[in-house]
C-alpha cells in the first residue's frame, strides 16, 4: 500500500486530526447554545488549518487559520451580539427529514469515494496531469518557487480576479444590509467604545506597539507569497486586523475617525480596478487580458538599462510584476472589505437599549 | 481499496453529513450559517485529500541541489523517486490548493453576507428562530407591512 | 434567416477581445458605481456598463457566426493549463440574452428604484447589480469548470443582498432572501463537489478537456457521482422542481427590478450550465446521461409545468402568481433539453428567451404600475386598466405570450416543443404542455379579470401610470414578446445556433 510508504506518523497525526474533527462536528450538530456552537466552529476551523499543514498545503492552512478560525469567528460573534445569545427550540420533526437528507447525500457520497484511488496515490489521474505540469513548467514560465503562487496568480489569475470581485460582492452586500457603522457616527454611543471595559495604560501601550508589527506582518506575508505560504489574501485579512484591534482598544468612533468608512469602501473598489486594470494594460500592450509577459513591452524593455534587466538572460521581469500588482489589488480589497464588514456590524452595536437589536 | 487508504475520505463524507444535517435541523438562522461554514470546510478537506501525494512536500519548489532538495529527497525510496519526483523532490499537488483557497474565500464571503442578512432579520422580527419568523408573518396577514 | 454580421458594429481590435471585455466591462462598472459620489451618477454608470456589455455581447455573436466557436486564452495560458473562455452558439445567445435584459433592467431602474430603495443604498444597489450581471456573462463564457463555479457565486453573492432589501423595505424578504442564501450556497458546493469527482478521476477542469477524457470513464461511479451532484446543484440554483422552494418569496418580496432581472437571467444560467454539462461536457448519447434525462429531468420538469400553474392559479399575490409560474415555465425548458435531441433543445432554448422577455417585462410591469402606490394582491390592481393603460398594456401583451396566444413568441416556442416531441413519439409531453397550458389560461385571466374588469374599491389607492423613463424599456420587452412571435427568424436562429453548437452539429 502507497499510503504507508509515507510516514506513518503523518498518517497517525491525520487519523487523529479527522478524528478530532468528527467530534467537534457531532458537538455542534448536538449543542444547543449558540454561543458554545460559534466557538466549538472556531476550534473546528483551527483543526482544520494543522491538518492542512499535515497534507502539504501551507498556504491553504494559512488561509483557514486567518479566515475560518479569525474573520469568521469575529463575524459569527458579531451576529450573535446583535441577536443576543439564544438556545434552540428542538422538536422531533426538525430531526428526522434533515437526518434523512443528509443521510442520503452521505449515501451517494459514500457510494463515489469507494472509486476514489487511494489516498496519497501519485499516480492518480488527479495528481498527474494538470497539476503535475505547473509543478514542471512553473520554474520557466513564471519563475517563483512557490507554484501556488504561480498558479493562483498568474495561471489561474483570472479565478483570482473572481475571488477578488466575490470579496467585493460580500462588501457590498454586508453594506447594503447594515450600512457602514453610520449609527455608531450619528450621535449614539457604540460597544465598541473605551467607556466599556477598564481599558486601561498597559492595554493602550501594548496595543500602540502591536499595531504598527501586525501592519509590518502583513507586507511580510504579502511579499513572501512568491517564495513561501502567503499572498495578498492573507496579508489583507492580517492588515484589517490591526484595524480591529484598534477599534478594540481605542474605541470603534476613534478608528472611523482614523479609517473612514467611505475610504475603506473607495479602496476596495480599487484594489478591484488594480486588478482588472493590469488586465486591461496587458490587452493595450497586445497580449490576452492578464497575460504579464506583455506588461512590459519590447519598446519599454528597451529603455531599461542593462545592469538592471540583462536583455540576453531569461528573466520573467512581466510575471514578477504582474503578480506583484495583483496580489497589490488582492491586498487591498480584502483588507478594506474586512474593514468594512467589521465597521456594518460592529456599527449597529449601539450602548442604547433602545437601539441594538431592534 | 480498504478503510485505511480512503479513510480521508470516509470521515470528509460525515463530516459533509454532519454539515448538512446541522443546515436543515437547525431552526436558529446563526446555526444554519454554521452548519453551511462546515460544509463548506470539509469540500475543502476533500479536495486537499485529492491532492496529496504520499512521501511528498509542500508544493514550493526548492533549489535543485541543495541542502534542502537533498534532506527532501533522502526521504523517498529512489525507485519511487525516479518515477514521480521533480528535480529529485516529490511535491504534493498545487491545483486543489489553488482551488480551495478560492472556496475558502467565496466561504466567508457568503457567511459575512449570511450573517448580515440574519442580524437585519433579528431587528425586523425580534427572533431568530425560523419557525418564530414564520409564525409572524402568518400573523400578519398578506397585508402589505410598513 | 437573418445574418449576425449585420448585427453589430464593432473596431477589430476591440472585438478581438470582445468575450473577456464583456464581462470586465460591468465588472469595472460595479468598481465605478461603488466610488460614485451619487445615486444618479451610479445609475448613469450601470446604465453606460450595460450598454457596452450589451455592444460587447452583440460584436461576439456577430464572431460566433463567422469563426463558429470564439476561444480566449486568459492570462495567454491554453488550456488546460489556464483557464479559456469558450464561447459558441448557445453562450453567445446566453450572453446576448444577459445584456439585453441588464441593459433595459438598468434602464428601468432609474426610476423604480426611487419608489422602492431607500436613497442612500441606490449607489451599492446598482454596484450589486452590475457585480450580478457581470457574473452570469462571465458563467456564459467560461470553458472551465472551476472558474464557472467562480462566476456563479459572483453573481448569486451580492444578489442576495439585493433581494434582501425589498421592495419598499417590506421585511419579508429578508427571510426570504436568507432562504435563496442557504439554497443557493449548499447548491453552489454541490456544484463544487460535483466538479471535485469529475478533477479526481480526470485531473482536468477544463470542459473541453473533460469532455474528451469522461469518454472513456462513463462507467465510473465517482463520474456518475459527479453528474449526479453537479445537476442537483444547478437545479437548486435553476430552482427546478422540486428544489424551487427559494423562488417564490425572493421573487415575491425582492425590489421589481431584481425581481425582473433575476427572472430572465438568473435560473436560465443554472439551466444553460444544467445544458453545457449534460451535452458537451458528458456525451449526450451516452446511456447514463440519457437515463437522467428520460428517468429524472422529464418527470420533474413535467410535474413543475402542472403543479407550480396549479400554485400560481391558486395566488393572490400578483408577484407570487409570476414566481409560481416561472418555475412552471422553466419545467417548459427542460423538457426541451429532456427531449435530448436538437429539435427539443432548440425548442428549449427558444422558450428560454421568449420566457425571459416576458417574465422581464411582466416583473417590470407590476413594479411600474406600483411606482406610486404599494399594490401587491389581485384586489390592489383592479382598475389598473384604465389608471395605467401604457403599463397594463405592456402587461397585457406579455401575459399574452405568457399563455401562449397565436402570434406571441410564447406561443410559437411551445409549437415547436410539441413538434419536437412528436417528433421524438414522446406524446406525454404534449398533454403536460396542455394541461399546463390550460392553466396558464386560468391565472393569466384571472390577472386579466381584474386589471380589466373589476372595479376598484371605493377609497382604495389607484395604480398610476409609470413615467416615459420606466415605460420605454418596459414596452421594448413586451413589443418583442410580440413581434418576434410574429417574425421569428431572430429568436429561432438564435435558439437553432445554440442547440447545434451543444450537439456538436454544423449549420
Amino acid at each position: 500500500m502507497t499510503v504507508l510508504s509515507a510516514p506513518l506518523i503523518s498518517l497517525i497525526v491525520d487519523v487523529a486530526l479527522l478524528a478530532m474533527l468528527l467530534v467537534i462536528a457531532v458537538s455542534i450538530a448536538v449543542t444547543r447554545s449558540l454561543l458554545a456552537s460559534i466557538l466549538l466552529m472556531s476550534v473546528y476551523s483551527l483543526i482544520v488549518a494543522v491538518w492542512f499543514v499535515v497534507l502539504d498545503a501551507p498556504d491553504v492552512a494559512f488561509t483557514e487559520a486567518v479566515v475560518g478560525a479569525g474573520v469568521s469567528t469575529i463575524v459569527l460573534l458579531g451576529a450573535t451580539l446583535l441577536a443576543r445569545a439564544e438556545t434552540e427550540k428542538r422538536n422531533w420533526r426538525n430531526i428526522i427529514v434533515p437526518l434523512l437528507v443528509a443521510l442520503g447525500t452521505g449515501a451517494i457520497l459514500l457510494y463515489a469515494v469507494t472509486g476514489l484511488p487511494e489516498f496519497g496515490d501519485a499516480a492518480s489521474p488527479a495528481n498527474q496531469h494538470v497539476g503535475r505540469g505547473y509543478l514542471e513548467t512553473t520554474p520557466e514560465e513564471i519563475g517563483v518557487p512557490n507554484v501556488v503562487t504561480a498558479v493562483l496568480a498568474s495561471y489561474r489569475g483570472f479565478d483570482t480576479l473572481g475571488e477578488t470581485v466575490v470579496i467585493f460582492a460580500a462588501g457590498i452586500g454586508v453594506a447594503l444590509m447594515l450600512g457602514f457603522g453610520e449609527r455608531s457616527l450619528a450621535g449614539r454611543e457604540p460597544v465598541i467604545s473605551p467607556r466599556n471595559g477598564n481599558h486601561h495604560v498597559v492595554l493602550r501601550v501594548v496595543a500602540k506597539l502591536l499595531i504598527p508589527l501586525i501592519a509590518l506582518f502583513a507586507f511580510y506575508v504579502q511579499f513572501h507569497g512568491d517564495l513561501g505560504a502567503g499572498g495578498g489574501f492573507q496579508a489583507g485579512v492580517i492588515l484589517a486586523v490591526a484595524v480591529v484591534l484598534h477599534a478594540l482598544v481605542f474605541g470603534l468612533r476613534d478608528t472611523m475617525a482614523a479609517v473612514k468608512p467611505g475610504f475603506a469602501r473607495g479602496v476596495a473598489a480599487l484594489g478591484v480596478l488594480l486588478y482588472a486594470g493590469v488586465g486591461v494594460v496587458c490587452i493595450i500592450n497586445g497580449g490576452d487580458f492578464l497575460d504579464y509577459d506583455r506588461l512590459f513591452t519590447p519598446d519599454i524593455e528597451a529603455q531599461i538599462p542593462d545592469w538592471i534587466l540583462p536583455s540576453d538572460k531569461p528573466h520573467h521581469w512581466g510575471q514578477h510584476f504582474g503578480i506583484l500588482l495583483v496580489e497589490l489589488g488582492v491586498l487591498l480589497t480584502v483588507a478594506a472589505t474586512m474593514v468594512t464588514i467589521f465597521y456594518g456590524f460592529a456599527g449597529r452595536l449601539t450602548d442604547d437599549p433602545q437601539e441594538s437589536g431592534t | 481499496m480498504s478503510l485505511l487508504t480512503h479513510v480521508n475520505y470516509f470521515a470528509v463524507v460525515l463530516l459533509m453529513v454532519a454539515g448538512l444535517y446541522i443546515v436543515f435541523s437547525s431552526g436558529n438562522l446563526v446555526r444554519r450559517m454554521i452548519g453551511l461554514a462546515l460544509f463548506q470546510t470539509s469540500t475543502g478537506l476533500f479536495y486537499i485529500s485529492l491532492a496529496k501525494v504520499a512521501g511528498g512536500t509542500a508544493p514550493i519548489r526548492v533549489e535543485p541541489d541543495s541542502e534542502t532538495a537533498r534532506e527532501l529527497s533522502s526521504r523517498v525510496d529512489p525507485g519511487y523517486a525516479a518515477q514521480y519526483a521533480i528535480d529529485g523532490v516529490v511535491y504534493s499537488n498545487p491545483l486543489p490548493h489553488v482551488l480551495i483557497l478560492t472556496a475558502i474565500v467565496v466561504g466567508v464571503a457568503t457567511l459575512a453576507v449570511g450573517l448580515a442578512i440574519a442580524a437585519r432579520v433579528r431587528e425586523a422580527y425580534g427572533t431568530l428562530d425560523a419557525g418564530e419568523i414564520a409564525d409572524a408573518d402568518r400573523k400578519a396577514g398578506r397585508g402589505p407591512v410598513p | 434567416m437573418i445574418s449576425f454580421e449585420t448585427l453589430y458594429a464593432a473596431p477589430p481590435d476591440l472585438l478581438r477581445h470582445a468575450p473577456v471585455l464583456l464581462v470586465a466591462g460591468p465588472l469595472i462598472g460595479a468598481c465605478a458605481a461603488a466610488l460614485a459620489p451619487s445615486s444618479r451618477w451610479a445609475w448613469m454608470i450601470s446604465v453606460g456598463a450595460t450598454i457596452f456589455a450589451l455592444w460587447m455581447a452583440l460584436g461576439v455573436i456577430g464572431e460566433v457566426a463567422r469563426k463558429g466557436v470564439l476561444d480566449y486564452y486568459l492570462g495567454g495560458f491554453a488550456p488546460p493549463a489556464g483557464i479559456a473562455f469558450r464561447i459558441d452558439g448557445l453562450g453567445a445567445t446566453m450572453a446576448l440574452l444577459i445584456a439585453f435584459m441588464g441593459a433595459a433592467v438598468s434602464l428601468y431602474s432609474g426610476h423604480s428604484l426611487r419608489a422602492e430603495v431607500r436613497h442612500e443604498k441606490q449607489t451599492l444597489f446598482q454596484s450589486g447589480f452590475l457585480l450580478c450581471q457581470a457574473g452570469m456573462l462571465g458563467l456564459v463564457s467560461t470553458g472551465d469548470a472551476f472558474n464557472a463555479f467562480v462566476f456563479l457565486e459572483i453573481s448569486s453573492i451580492g444578489t442576495y443582498a439585493l433581494v434582501a432589501l425589498g421592495s419598499r423595505r417590506d421585511r419579508r424578504a429578508l427571510p426570504a432572501a436568507f432562504t435563496y442564501l442557504v439554497m443557493g450556497t449548499i447548491g453552489a458546493t454541490f456544484f463544487v463537489i460535483g466538479v471535485g469527482f469529475l478533477y479526481a478521476a480526470t485531473g482536468t477542469l477544463n470542459m473541453e478537456d473533460l469532455a474528451l477524457r469522461l469518454t472513456p470513464l462513463s462507467e465510473s461511479r465517482v463520474v456518475q457521482a459527479g453528474f449526479a451532484f453537479i445537476f442537483v446543484g444547478l437545479g437548486l440554483k435553476a430552482a427546478m422542481f422540486p428544489l424551487h422552494g427559494w423562488l417564490p418569496g425572493a421573487y415575491t418580496f425582492a425590489p421589481t427590478a431584481i425581481a425582473a432581472f433575476l427572472s430572465a437571467t438568473a435560473t436560465k444560467a443554472a439551466i444553460y450550465l444544467m445544458a453545457r454539462f449534460a451535452f458537451t461536457v458528458f456525451e449526450s448519447d451516452d446511456a447514463f446521461v440519457q437515463g437522467f434525462l428520460f428517468w429524472a429531468l422529464a418527470p420533474l420538469a413535467a410535474v413543475a409545468a402542472i403543479v407550480c400553474s396549479l400554485q400560481a392559479a391558486f395566488e393572490k399575490d400578483v408577484r407570487r402568481i409570476l414566481a409560481f409560474s416561472s418555475v412552471a415555465q422553466a419545467g417548459y425548458i427542460l423538457l426541451g433539453l429532456a427531449v435530448g435531441t436538437v429539435l427539443g433543445v432548440s425548442a428549449g432554448l427558444l422558450h428560454l428567451l421568449a420566457h425571459a422577455l416576458m417574465k422581464g417585462a411582466l416583473f417590470m410591469a407590476v413594479g411600474a404600475a406600483t411606482l406610486a402606490v404599494n399594490a401587491r394582491t389581485l384586489t390592489d390592481f383592479a382598475g389598473a386598466g384604465r389608471d395605467a393603460p401604457w403599463t397594463m398594456a405592456a402587461f397585457t401583451m406579455a401575459a399574452a405570450s405568457l399563455m401562449g396566444m397565436p402570434l406571441t413568441l410564447g406561443f410559437l416556442s411551445k409549437w415547436r416543443l410539441i413538434e419536437a416531441a412528436l417528433a421524438q413519439n414522446q406524446v406525454w409531453i404534449v398533454a403536460v404542455i396542455a394541461v399546463s397550458s390550460l392553466l396558464a389560461l386560468v391565472y393569466v385571466s384571472r390577472m386579466f379579470e381584474a386589471v380589466f374588469l373589476r372595479a376598484p374599491a371605493q377609497g382604495a389607492p389607484r395604480v398610476k401610470e409609470a413615467p416615459v423613463g420606466v415605460l420605454v424599456p418596459l414596452l421594448i420587452l413586451a413589443g418583442l414578446s410580440i413581434w418576434l412571435g410574429i417574425d421569428a427568424s431572430l429568436p429561432e436562429a438564435l435558439a437553432d445556433a445554440g442547440a447545434r453548437a451543444l450537439f456538436g452539429v454544423s449549420p
